[in-house]
């Protein structure tokens, strides 16, 4: 099953001090691979906390494990991660003239991998 | 631990726009590392603790391979000047002297220039010039502000220490009970962390900042609204008028703003609406804003671009003198069209953040890299230069978010090279070759 | 290539050395004008042109914060104007706020050898410093902002006068400045805190600080002659830009009595007629107050029409500005220290104001006495462009030019001035005073300005041309320093300049006192506020005066 939802990567206290440690180690690679799921919209996806996603728009496709949230913080729809190389996968480079690339708000489909 | 401790007291971290200059940092000189580091916050700890000195990572490589920092510089000057649209990018989290050299060697390649504002508040920077901008340092903020909103932004997690040191929580000259004087309002489409020090959350739907910002701006400015506005912001009216009321009736007010305008629908127009909302207000009382700067030395970046070329970011020298254009010379633009023939990134990770399109380019072309870590563009970099690390190993100067330089005081030495003696050396060089070119095409020996 | 240059057979303009238009030849050696030189010596043929000290520009705005904020908002200006590179020099941007390389590029192809920055917060001299260190051929210094500094308020406001000395000291040397500036003294605390407003009245006492604007200036007079500074408190008047504030400009004087003072931009505070009302020239009763009062000295501040931008620490007075222009505005407050704002302008000859505002400076320069006193500025980038002194040399020197130039400016302006009946006609000798030997003699700099033994070899050569304007836009060649860095009106080299500056010794006592007020109220460490040495670069420290 596939669905449209909003990705909002940004920054965390979590991917601030993994980078410091370096970006090619793993806490950076698994703070920036793990995304925030609605706990209404995980339930509707049929997700557990640790189950593999793909999101893939027309630009690219990236696969990252998701983690449920309150819906106080985080409204349905919306998907949050610390970007980093799988948030970039989906982004445009059509910056529309301003050099700023669609960092946030990227329409995405998310479905659940099958392990 | 060793017996050799060391203590630096009044350093700073540079970690993020805060650059805070109250760290009293405690060394062991043996084993080169920061053991403690008084008043950082979580981030600025992982700066401190994890900025050692890797004994293993070579000093220059060319396509993985360790080779002696002469050949290094010598290839990435050969690079650079035969390109024919090279590119330098990054610079944010370098001295300001590392920044000058790297204009420098812009200038007499005929390159293009570019820092990591173009991906942050480089919309921001655009808008500033369209509309221009009220704001101030941020002791002002601590010494006067009554009123304080967080829009797109969350400081929690990306500026610990930004509630803390300047804006929320301190006790100034005119705000005698810190928090208590102050009304604390947030932002953003999702309820973060930052949320939690608020008095007042508001949740505008996403991508609809802009219009939210144009409706508080219509209020101001004593114009009345649709009440559609309601639906098409998610935020009710009542809301909207409130907040209104409490801008123009505050003592001093500060809008903060971050990536949650810069980076979504609109870009330089939500940036714009902001600032332009700020100084309308100064028609009511007095009204700063301030975009929220997410590294250490990206003001910096922002102030010495300016001053040598007149333009803060995305210049190009290619046709002898700077010029500006966004979209045009911007470096997200330049690498996924597919312009650059040669990249030098300076203490920055495209093939980390940027767009798909620019990361596949960037392994098409010749990249030299200075870092202080491995990262994903310096594994793919054609030269690739181990650089220390600057507030750490090197002085320099560094600008906060507020235009306030501040000069670092480093903890240790480094076996590494800094960023300025790399790119001095580059400069020197492509001026050599530079030189030779031009007296082989006007046909004088050298 | 020699470090000796004989400047041969030039007709030589040196007026503090009473050397008016003689033929002589300047020599030169290490960098300095010297007696004679050796036969090795490389010569420059001067014939036919005329030799003056180079140009000091007593008062302008070319780096640091907000000089920096105004170049990146106007990009739009930046592009109609492009300083490309050269095999010596570097490339940049001109227009109204040019780059650093090409502002002293450009100062330099004036003729231009010393420029002051008139305006810095000291927090951001460090800001300043580096800007400075990439603007070539010029030597510099600046003053730093203390009318407004809330430390020294307090001081002035409890009597503390030995402290008071001993912390303006101190802030001298954190910021390497040369000298106390004041801006609107006082008029800041009521734009920050309460609500923008702005102190009217140079009596007016402040409700968190209970001191007047005049308390202020008489403090800082004291201190500065106290401290025995080169250079005067350089002060930008209250009231400035407002009809009637002539009286305020008085006031401010009168405060002097007989103690130094300079006053920035006079022009600009020269204006007669009803507060609210169109302006009336207030020209004659201030320059004759000037030329009766030889301790006080000013630079006039001329309005030159076209673009400007407005850059002042009198952040009411730009947001008074943006009302008219309904355009972008920039606003900056620094804690503790100054306002700032910025907004770019057009003087246009049509408008009555800026017709009379163009007139009242002509009159200040043609009813002036004392050309010593009465120096020149644009108030660059205020009244307009540096690159328009040579225009305005050529309307004190042309009566004939002058007179078509009024003819097309708005002539009810001009019938409420007299500038038509005005015949006199600057001499190059007294041209050679209001841009050279005046500014520096006011400046305390005693190797600058003039061509005797000894002073530093800051000589320009220029064709002596009918046309002054084209004569003064041109000099043949330029040498900074002993250097021909501009020969036959190219670029030979490039070059940097020093920084001039007037720290002082101070007792270090005082920081115990300062100290704890960074510690509650400002938001870095007193630690890292002061500048170190190493951003001094070349430098060169000017003592103190003995008065």
């Amino acid at each position: 099953m596939t669905n449209k939802m909003i990705l909002v990567p940004g920054r965390s206290s979590k991917q601030g001090t993994s980078l410091n440690k370096g970006k090619l180690k793993e806490e950076y690679i698994d703070v920036t691979s793990t995304l925030e799921v609605n706990e209404e919209d995980m339930k509707r996806l049929g997700l557990s906390d640790g189950d593999q996603v793909r999101l893939s728009n027309e630009i690219g496709q990236t696969i990252v494990s998701c983690v449920g949230k309150k819906a106080t913080d985080l409204p349905e729809g919306m998907l949050f991660i610390p970007y980093g190389p799988p948030s970039s996968q989906l982004m445009d480079g059509d910056t529309a003239g301003t050099g700023m690339p669609m960092s946030k708000h990227m329409e995405v489909n998310i479905e659940k991998v099958s392990t | 631990m060793s017996e050799n401790i060391k203590t630096v007291e009044s350093a700073t971290c540079t970690f993020c726009g805060c650059v805070c200059d109250d760290m009293d940092l405690t060394i062991d000189m043996d084993e080169k590392k920061i053991t403690k580091a008084k008043n950082a916050c979580i981030l600025g700890k992982a700066w401190f603790f994890e900025h050692t000195i890797d004994h293993d990572r070579p000093v220059a490589m060319i396509d993985g391979k360790e080779v002696p920092v002469d050949q290094a510089i010598e290839e990435a000057a050969q690079t650079l000047t035969k390109a024919k649209f090279p590119i330098t990018y990054g610079l944010s989290d370098t001295t300001c002297e590392a920044q000058k050299e790297a204009v420098a060697i812009t200038d007499l390649i005929k390159g293009n220039i570019d820092t990591t504002t173009s991906v942050c508040h480089g919309p921001s920077g655009m808008a500033f010039q369209g509309v221009g901008e009220s704001t101030m340092t941020l002791g002002e903020v601590k010494n006067r502000a009554d009123l304080v909103i967080y829009w797109g932004g969350n400081p929690a997690e990306s500026h610990p220490r930004h509630f803390g040191r300047y804006s929320v929580i301190p006790k100034g000259m005119f705000v005698p009970n810190g928090k208590k004087d102050r009304h604390i309002v947030v932002i953003d489409v999702r309820k973060t962390k930052s949320a939690g020090v608020c008095d007042q959350f508001i949740q505008p739907k996403p991508g609809k900042d802009f219009e939210l910002l144009w409706a508080l701006r219509a209020l101001v400015k004593g114009k009345k609204l649709n009440k559609d506005i309601e639906k098409i912001t998610g935020v009710s009216m009542q809301t909207i008028e409130e907040l209104v009321e409490r801008m123009k009736n505050c003592r001093f007010g500060v809008l903060f703003f971050g990536m949650g305008l810069t980076m979504t629908r609109g870009r330089h127009f939500n940036s714009g609406a902001l600032l332009s909302l700020a100084s309308d207000l100064n028609e009511f009382t007095h009204f700063v804003a301030k975009p929220v700067r997410g590294h250490g030395n990206v003001t910096g970046a922002d102030n010495v671009v300016s001053w040598q070329t007149g333009y803060p970011f995305g210049v190009n020298f290619s046709h002898g003198f700077p010029r500006f254009n966004p979209g045009e010379f911007t470096t997200v633009d330049v690498l996924s069209r597919g312009d650059a023939d040669a990249a030098m990134i300076i203490a920055s990770d495209p093939a980390s953040n940027f767009p798909k399109a620019a990361i596949d380019h960037m392994h098409r072309i010749p990249v030299i890299s200075l870092d202080t870590k491995q990262t994903c563009t310096s594994k793919l970099a054609h030269v690739a230069f181990a650089t220390s690390t600057y507030g750490i190993n090197t002085t320099g100067t560094v600008y906060r978010m507020d235009d306030v330089p501040i000069t670092l005081r480093p903890a240790f030495d480094s076996p590494f090279p800094s960023d300025k003696e790399i790119l001095e050396k580059i400069r020197e060089r492509v001026h050599e070759l530079v030189k030779q070119k031009r007296n082989k095409q006007s046909g004088v020996n050298a | 290539m020699t470090n000796e240059l004989r400047i041969a057979s030039g007709k030589v303009y040196d007026p503090a050395n009473n050397i008016d238009g003689e033929i002589r030849d300047i020599c030169v050696k290490d960098g300095r004008i010297v007696d004679s030189v050796s036969d090795s010596a490389t010569v420059i043929n001067a014939h036919g042109n005329v030799v003056m000290p180079g140009g000091v520009d007593i008062h302008c705005h070319i780096a640091g914060p907000k000089v920096n904020l105004a170049r990146k908002l106007q990009p739009e200006d930046h592009r109609l104007d492009p300083h490309p590179a050269t095999e010596h020099t570097r490339s940049g941007t001109g227009g109204i706020v040019p780059s650093t390389f090409a502002t002293g590029y450009r100062y330099a192809t004036l003729g231009y050898t010393t420029a002051f920055d008139a305006a810095v917060p000291p927090l951001a001299a460090r800001h300043v410093l580096e800007e400075l260190h990439d603007t070539p051929v010029i030597d510099k210094g600046y003053y730093i902002l203390l009318g407004n500094n809330i430390f020294l308020q307090n001081l002035i406001k409890e009597g503390r006068k030995e402290e008071l000395k001993q912390a303006v000291a101190w802030w001298l040397h954190a910021s390497k400045g040369y000298t106390c500036k004041l801006v609107n003294p006082g008029g800041d605390e009521p734009w920050k805190g309460k609500k923008n407003s702005n102190v009217k009245d140079i009596d007016e006492k402040s409700h968190e600080f209970e001191i007047s604007p005049r308390m202020i200036i008489d403090s800082f007079i004291d201190v500065a002659n106290e401290l025995g500074l080169p250079h005067p408190p350089h002060v930008h008047c209250n009231n400035l830009g407002h009809s009637g504030n002539f009286e305020t400009t008085l006031e401010t004087m009168k405060t002097a009595g007989d103690r130094r003072v300079h006053i920035a931009h006079i022009q600009f505070n020269s204006y007669a007629g009803e507060l609210g009302k169109n302006p009336l020239s207030a020209g004659r009763e201030i320059v004759e107050y000037i030329n009766d009062h030889p301790n006080i000295s000013c630079d006039v501040g001329q309005v030159m029409f076209g673009k400007s931008t407005i850059m002042t620490a009198d952040a009411p007075l730009a947001y008074m500005l943006k009302g008219y222009t309904h355009a972008k505005w920039v606003n900056v407050d620094t804690e503790c220290e100054s306002g700032c704002g910025i907004a770019p302008f057009n003087y246009q000859e049509n408008i009555y104001t800026h017709a009379l505002q163009w007139a009242i400076g002509l009159e200040i320069f043609l009813l002036s006495k004392d050309p010593w006193r009465v120096v020149l500025s644009t108030d660059h980038p205020n009244g307009g462009s540096f690159m328009s002194y040579p225009k305005l040399i050529k309307l004190l020197m042309d009566k004939n030019f002058r007179d078509e130039e009024i003819k097309r400016v708005n002539q009810k302006a001009m019938a409420k001035t007299f500038l038509g009946e005005l015949e006199r006609e600057y001499t190059l000798n007294e041209i050679a005073i209001i841009t050279r030997a005046g500014p520096a003699r006011c400046l305390g700099l005693k190797n600058k300005g003039h061509l005797g033994v000894g002073a530093d070899a800051d000589i320009t050569i220029y064709d002596e041309q009918e046309d002054k304007e084209l004569m003064f836009n041109a000099p043949r060649y330029v040498i900074k320093s002993g250097h021909a860095v501009i020969a036959d009106h190219e670029f030979t080299t490039d070059f940097y300049g020093k920084t001039l500056h007037s720290t002082q010794e101070y007792d270090s006592s005082i920081e115990d006192i300062i100290r704890p007020f960074f510690d509650d109220y400002y938001s870095i460490r007193f630690d890292n506020y002061a500048v170190s040495d190493a951003y001094l670069h070349d430098h060169e420290f000017i003592p103190m005066q003995k008065s």
